[in-house]
């Protein structure tokens, strides 16, 4: 008891603190938290380098999922060529990709579909070509569709595959979430709102599309022909769906027979200068086509 | 003098960081309503009157309704406290009056264990097993089902270990008592040992909820992410944390400025609920079993 | 507690039984197989798919294809690197809060009060909140954008209220005749914080940092929108790292084909968790008196 009383009363003395003096030491916070950047970050990406400088030059690139996995090998072959170059390429969408890039969050932002009107302010470069490709896992026996009947399904007019001569199995709608441009050039083909869309499941990335319909068989859902065709080359059980009699390929996309198609750009504030232009540059050249072709888009001119 | 010096600097250090971290929660606080200032004055009440949610970075064109989520939310957090609460206190129960003590050591070790799993292995594990069997049943199988089922793993070892420690609390003076006067086994738990933990009871529940309520990948991952009422069990669903992980990155404007008042809403709610244990708490430390 | 826990079950054991009781064993009963049953299917999930691909070499390689092949290595650095970062940061910040909440402010004062209100209320903030938070203040406003230092700290402002309910434990069990006697020696008050009561807490302050280590490693919510995803070795703090959790995510929701490596990393992170958790309830058990288990 005795013990307690001592201990407990011994060390308290101090007065308590003002509300004045509890401002005072939140001030003080924030100024130690703002200089924490000038402590530990250069900025890491805004010297103009011409090439011959030896430190390491970093570009963010920002934007769109589709157009991310073939940047990423581009970045990756880029990163080779040039010792001191490193390229960080993050998903985020579209959108994400313009406004990175107009705030100057992002050196390029990834883009997966042609500018539209009042977005001229930033400078387009455009990339590859790629079309959209309904997808259903491998082993559902449905092997094409009209536009019709695509959109029958999403709008939740047709339930099951049995009436599109498949399964009788009710059909899981697979839509993108809100912001992606895939999502917008999907519902422009087909003329319809996203409010009308009945989706069963919403996914976030291209890829989860993917990983979706390959883990279920009644499920249907739309992801860039190029994502589709390689992960169909890795063994992924997918596949794609005939639409109005023609059959989703790079080829259809190539000589403009397949109709859903856009074309990829990355987009920069202004007019590209140093690393940013070389970069811009070397995916835009011949060099890169393989690589292109390699993810299965489509080349420009090519 | 140099001594009173040397105290004096240590204990101004010792305050000056402490209320730095205890400021913390204030600057999360300010962030939140600086961020999502733009849109409360934009939205304001559309936030519940507007027809669905499909925003835009521009308020015009979108439609911002959070109540389906809100639902959805409040859906998936009662679900899981509904099943983990009874699992969790027959648990605790049984490591105090039930198993004889080894068992008992052994299992309270299981629910530490299960307390240490990451949600998002709960969250893979939902989605490669729960979901492929609840799509057996009823497709499409990512649904509020499923989430109910993972966050209820997922909740049940914090609400079984603040029980237990609850229990074991219990004055020996009251099971003593209770035998003494014949009183049944059944009777001493509902009687005796359930109003004397309560406080620690109350706390467990109240932690299990607030755990459920910011869970976020392990429901993004299972429950289908679709902006919806759920009229069934079966029916996917899309949470306030889901939704805020699945539209940051894409969201611009005053999307993303909705995206923080969604956060803001979130973090109310938990502080609230910390504040009300904690009165809770207080009370009935004060007043005694 | 556990010698008392034992008297007091042995005991309850004795209890006369009446009607009713039958009910009540079986459902308890019932209950902790369903749990035993639930946790036993989920873990044995884990380590049967998730042993095949563990080796050295799943350790130690770059990550290819998107994770279907190759291994974790630089997802490995920095996971830890983000730990590093977050103790770092949390570490001071929180032992200076838990000497002063234990040793040299009222509990229930008007400093100690409020402080101790916000650390339990920021205890109970959602994780995807924090991510908000760490990405508007650290990768925007302060402009560190995606990187591993942004992690890091939005990770320490997580672990703060874990790290200092521990470590302020491990002070208040440190006996008051240590203080007496360094007292009746006539040591100033930071001679006996630095000499005795520090050392004496070290237990308690090392289970907190243990725990605040296991929440890290597990969090994936707030590292999506503050340390990105780029699954490259790390060069620097202002590198963007995936940790392991969020290599767990992608590869169950992103990657096609991933989920035999989402097993692998699965099971490293438990593996690792399990072993710091063990680590920390060993080191409480042996060293301090009790130990408030919200976790």
């Amino acid at each position: 008891m005795l013990l307690q009383e001592s201990s407990s009363s011994a060390p308290r003395k101090r007065p308590a603190p003002t509300g004045a003096a509890f401002g005072l030491r939140l001030g003080l916070l924030i100024c130690l938290l703002s200089m924490l950047p000038s402590a530990g970050c250069q900025s890491p990406s805004e010297d103009p380098a011409g090439g011959t400088v030896e430190e390491t030059v970093k570009l963010v690139v920002t934007g769109s999922s589709t157009v991310a996995p073939l940047v990423s090998d581009l970045a990756k072959a880029f990163e080779k060529k040039h010792d001191n170059a490193r390229v960080d390429v993050q998903t985020g969408g579209s959108s994400r990709g313009m406004s990175d890039a107009r705030r100057g969050l992002a050196d390029i932002g990834m883009v997966s579909r042609s500018p539209k009107e009042g977005e001229d302010d930033l400078r387009w470069h455009p990339i590859a070509n790629d079309g959209l490709a309904i997808i259903v896992h491998a082993d559902n026996p449905v092997g094409a569709l009209s536009s019709e009947q695509v959109e029958k399904i999403y709008r939740g007019d047709i339930e099951s595959w049995h009436s599109v001569g498949g399964n009788d199995a009710p059909i899981t709608v697979v839509n993108k979430a809100e912001g992606r441009s895939t999502l917008e050039i999907f519902l422009g083909h087909f003329g319809f709102e996203s409010a009308d869309v009945e989706a069963d499941v919403v996914i976030g990335d291209n890829q989860q599309g993917i990983k979706t319909v390959s883990g279920n068989p009644d499920a249907i859902a739309y992801v860039s022909i190029g994502t589709a065709e390689f992960e169909t080359s890795e063994g992924t059980p997918i596949k794609l769906l005939t639409l109005d009699s023609v059959v989703p390929s790079t080829a259809a996309v190539r000589d403009g027979t397949y109709p859903i198609s856009r074309t990829l750009h990355l987009v920069t504030a202004d007019e590209p200068e140093g690393w940013v232009a070389a970069f811009v540059d070397y995916c835009r050249s011949t060099e890169a086509h393989p690589l292109v072709e390699g993810q299965y888009f489509v080349p420009l001119g090519g | 003098m140099s001594r009173w010096v040397g105290d004096r600097s240590l204990i101004a250090c010792l305050r000056l960081a402490a209320a730095t971290t205890g400021s913390v929660v204030l600057l999360i606080f300010v962030f939140l309503v600086f961020e999502s200032w733009s849109a409360l004055e934009a939205l304001g009440l559309r936030f519940v009157t507007d027809s669905s949610w499909h925003p835009a970075s521009d308020p015009s064109e979108g439609t911002f309704n959070l109540t389906p989520m809100l639902v959805g939310t409040l859906a998936a957090t009662a679900g899981s406290m509904l099943l983990a609460t009874p699992l969790a206190l027959a648990s605790a129960v049984f490591c105090n009056f039930y198993a004889a003590p080894r068992p008992a050591q052994l299992y309270r070790r299981m629910i530490e264990l299960l307390a240490g799993i990451p949600s998002v292995v709960y969250g893979f594990w939902g989605l490669v097993v729960l979901v492929p069997l609840i799509r057996q049943i009823e497709p499409p199988g990512a649904s509020l089902l499923a989430g109910i089922l993972v966050l209820t793993i997922m909740i049940l070892p914090t609400i079984a270990l603040t029980a237990d420690s609850a229990f074991g609390a219990v004055p020996e003076s009251y099971l003593q008592a209770s035998a003494a006067l014949g009183l049944s086994r059944t009777t001493t738990l509902a009687a005796v040992v359930v109003p004397a933990a309560r406080s620690g009871l109350f706390t467990g529940v109240m932690l299990g909820t607030g755990r459920a309520l910011g869970e976020t990948m392990a429901v993004l991952m299972v429950c289908g992410n679709v902006v919806q009422t759920p009229a069934s069990l079966f029916d996917p669903i899309r949470t306030l944390t889901a939704n805020i992980a699945l539209e940051m990155a894409y969201a611009l404007g005053d999307h993303r400025s909705a995206l923080f008042v969604t956060g803001l809403a979130l973090m109310c709610i938990v502080a609230a609920l910390v504040l009300l244990t904690e009165a809770a708490a207080e009370r009935w430390t004060v007043e005694g079993p | 507690m556990s010698p008392a826990r034992r008297a007091g079950n042995v005991y309850a054991r004795g209890l006369g039984r009446g009607k009713g009781d039958g009910f009540l064993s079986t459902a308890v009963w019932l209950a902790v197989a369903l749990v035993v049953g639930a946790f036993g299917w989920l873990l044995f999930d884990v380590v049967r798919h998730g042993m095949g691909g563990l080796s050295l070499s799943f350790l130690l390689d770059g990550v290819e294809s998107s994770g279907r092949a190759g291994g974790i290595g630089p997802i490995l650095v920095s996971t830890l690197l983000i730990l590093g970062v977050c103790l770092l940061a949390s570490v001071p910040f929180g032992l200076a809060t838990a000497v002063l909440l234990a040793e040299f402010t009222d509990a229930e004062g008007s400093f100690g009060r409020p402080v101790r209100r916000s650390l339990d209320v920021l205890a109970g903030v959602p994780s995807i909140v924090f991510g908000l938070f760490g990405n508007a203040l650290f990768c925007i406003y302060l402009g560190m954008g995606f990187s591993i230092l942004s992690g890091g700290l939005t990770l320490a402002c997580m672990v703060l209220p874990i790290f200092i309910r521990e470590a302020e434990e491990g002070f208040r069990a440190v006996p008051d005749e240590h203080r007496l006697s360094a007292a009746a020696l006539g040591f100033t008050r930071s001679r006996t914080l630095f000499s005795i009561l520090l050392p004496a807490a070290l237990p308690g302050i090392f289970v907190g940092l243990v725990l605040g280590v296991g929440r890290a490693l597990a969090e994936t919510a707030a590292l999506i929108f503050t340390s990105g995803y780029v699954d490259r070795m790390p060069e620097s703090l202002l590198d963007s790292g995936r940790s392991l959790s969020i290599h767990i995510y992608d590869l169950s929701m992103n990657v096609a084909g991933g989920e035999s490596n989402a097993y692998t990393t699965a099971l490293v992170l438990v593996g690792m968790l399990l072993a710091i958790n063990g680590t920390a309830s060993w080191l409480s058990d042996r060293w301090v008196r009790k130990r408030w288990m919200t976790h």
